[in-house]
């Protein structure tokens, strides 16, 4: 069994406008100890995904529809908020993309880590502060006993990170959620704590979801990786067999569109645009949700009917009439104009 | 950091430029206790038709550096020279006129809009204030405009908001464009943008770029994108402008050790690169030793 199961989670939001399919119909499961990569650009769905696990969706506007969040057999939408607290922290943890204000300013550092450890551990102050200067030190934080009276904005960016990091390892979770948890932080800084994430996993035997829209994060830090388009797992695979053949025309134009660090003509070159935008969540057509946009999208099914996530080979899933794979001599798509 | 010597002289020359913001303490009686040198000896040239790239990490100067060359804050010392002409020392109506010729495209399309301004008035201010053409030529101005920068000029009279992130940027471009400008300062022009909208925007400053023969600063902490749009490119730490060169020569052999730094951090979207490049940050790091 694996540690966590999503089966055919659907989020969606009632609002005034209507019914946002935030996330429609997803599935996946994550091993104890590996890392799962999530990706996809704004408003995909990456973000309500982690949230929905967690139990922390705002109701209402938001309500899970449907599915199942199973964590080690257990399924976490049934459960009541009390029992569900006893879970967050303890059992699995999340950490958020902005550590400027994800700690509380008017607390120090020392009070938000002990009342997590106090909060599910029954011991007493003095441990409590034992343990959390164990953990600043675990993360790196310089002089860890001194800094455990300092409030938050005595702290850098990345050093908040760190302590944010720091409660979250404080009741050694199975699972760790991370919510873009280095988009606000420097390119430098950012490097010393996809370092350290990786280096604590390991040691702590901790599983990981790592939600990103960075590419080149998840390409570094997962094990596996999921693609969202619209609200929808589009393609599914182990992290080298998904950049080595990426087999959704949307993986495809994304890796595309990125800018390259290294090669030749980069400064003449154009990049390959992806045209327009994803669609309105509201009442989201029922054929393919990448078809207006996708350069393979013909008159055939792709208009009409939603692709299946289909297993394309072994654990390589892909939601597409049109994969790479399939398009047998097709050659990419012309480099064209926005 | 003396650059490869062209026959015309360079369009902008920026040279030993400061910017130090004091730091004052005090309630009643201020008094300066130090200073934050913001912009601290920094020199460069770009010349007519080419795109410097500024890069560097929060903090570190480069987009005060732009402000300062356009004049929007006035530099503590230095000199900039745009075709000749110091810029730092002009008079109010003088600068008025020389900011026809320089631009700013800012990074956040969501605030640099006015929200209670058509599309058309934004796109037309500039116009306005520089007393350019009747109330029909700037229509059919704005229209042309918009068409430019592939953003459909029938939608003139709508609002800001209505539009996506990408679309706006579009609206910031044109306001841009509109005095038909020979330096735009492109501050974080798509930081704010997901990336299948970024390669439309790049692609977009690319095209405007080889049809109006303009020249891009552009600015911005992502180093893929600075390297898909520049021809040389400055990096910018704490100030102080490290290195300067070709775009392929600072990224295939980094001189500085803080650009060695900054280009082996950047994570990139090719997973068995990245097992020798974590190995080689680490280090990197360590050899630095550099807290965060």
């Amino acid at each position: 069994m694996a540690l966590l199961d999503v089966e055919n989670l659907s989020t969606h939001f009632f609002t005034r406008e209507g019914v946002v399919h935030a996330v429609d119909g997803v599935s996946f499961s994550v091993e104890r100890g590996k890392t799962l990569g999530i990706v996809g650009e704004s408003g995909c769905g990456k973000s309500v995904t982690a949230l929905s696990i967690m139990g922390l969706i705002p109701v209402p506007p938001a309500k899970i529809v449907s599915g199942r969040v199973l964590f080690e057999g257990t399924d976490l939408v049934r459960l009541r908020e009390r029992q569900l607290e006893d879970l967050r922290g303890r059992e699995i943890a999340m950490i958020f993309q902005d550590p400027m204000t994800s700690l509380n300013p008017t607390l120090t550092i020392g009070t938000q880590i002990t009342e997590t450890i106090r909060r599910h551990y029954d011991v007493s102050q003095k441990q409590a502060n034992k343990k959390a200067i164990e953990l600043l030190e675990e993360v790196r934080i310089p002089r860890a006993s001194e800094r455990l009276d300092d409030y938050p904005h005595r702290f850098s960016g990345g050093m908040r990170q760190r302590v944010m990091i720091a409660i979250a390892l404080s009741c050694e979770p199975k699972l760790l959620i991370a919510d873009e948890p280095t988009t606000a932080l420097d390119v430098t800084v950012q490097a010393s704590v996809l370092d350290l994430l990786d280096d604590l996993r390991h040691e702590h035997e901790m599983a990981m979801i790592i939600i990103t829209h960075d590419m080149g994060v998840v390409a570094e830090a997962s094990d596996d990786i999921l693609v969202m388009y619209a609200g929808q797992i589009v393609e599914q695979a182990s992290t080298l067999d998904l950049f080595d053949n990426p087999e959704h025309p949307y993986t495809e134009a994304l890796l595309g569109a990125l800018p390259q660090i290294e090669g030749v003509g980069i400064r003449e070159g154009r990049l390959t645009a992806i045209p327009g935008r994803p669609p309105d969540l509201i009442d989201p057509p029922a054929a393919c949700r990448f078809g207006p946009r996708c350069p393979y999208a013909g008159g055939d099914s792709c208009t009409e009917t939603m692709p299946e996530l289909r297993e394309l080979r072994p654990n390589h899933w892909v939601r597409s009439a049109h994969p790479t794979s399939e398009r047998a001599g097709a050659r990419r798509p012309e480099r064209t104009p926005a | 950091m003396s650059d490869a010597v062209n026959e015309r002289p360079p369009l902008l020359a920026v040279t030993d430029l400061n910017k130090h913001f004091p730091i004052r303490e005090g309630l009643l009686i201020e008094r300066k206790v130090g200073e934050v040198r913001a912009v601290d000896g920094v020199s460069f040239t770009i010349g007519y038709g080419e795109t410097l790239g500024l890069v560097g990490e929060s903090g570190s100067g480069k987009s005060t550096t732009g402000y300062c060359i356009l004049q929007l804050l006035k530099p503590t010392s230095g000199s900039v020279r745009f075709e000749g002409t110091e810029l730092t020392t002009l008079g109010r109506e003088e600068l008025r006129r020389m900011r026809r010729e320089m631009q700013i495209v800012f990074q956040d399309p969501y605030s640099s809009l006015d929200p209670r301004m058509t599309v058309g008035d934004i796109v037309g201010e500039p116009l306005i204030v520089h007393g350019i053409g009747t109330r029909r030529d700037r229509s059919v101005r704005i229209r042309e405009l918009l068409d430019v920068v592939g953003f459909n000029p029938s939608f003139t009279n709508r609002y800001p908001h209505e539009f996506s992130g990408g679309q706006r940027q579009r609206i910031g471009i044109a306001r841009a464009l509109a005095l038909s400008p020979k330096l735009i300062v492109c501050d974080e022009p798509v930081s704010a943008l997901d990336v299948s909208i970024q390669a439309q925007i790049l692609n977009l400053l690319k095209d405007l770029q080889r049809d109006f023969g303009l020249t891009y600063l552009f600015i911005a902490h992502d180093l893929a994108v600075v390297r898909a749009m520049s021809d040389r490119i400055a990096v910018m730490n704490k100030g102080e402008l490290v290195e300067v060169g070709p775009a392929e020569e600072v990224y295939k052999s980094p001189k500085h050790d803080y650009t060695k730094a900054l280009l082996s951090a950047v994570p990139i979207p090719d997973p068995r690169a990245m097992k020798e490049r974590k190995a080689a940050r680490r280090k990197l790091r360590h050899a630095l030793a550099e807290g965060v």
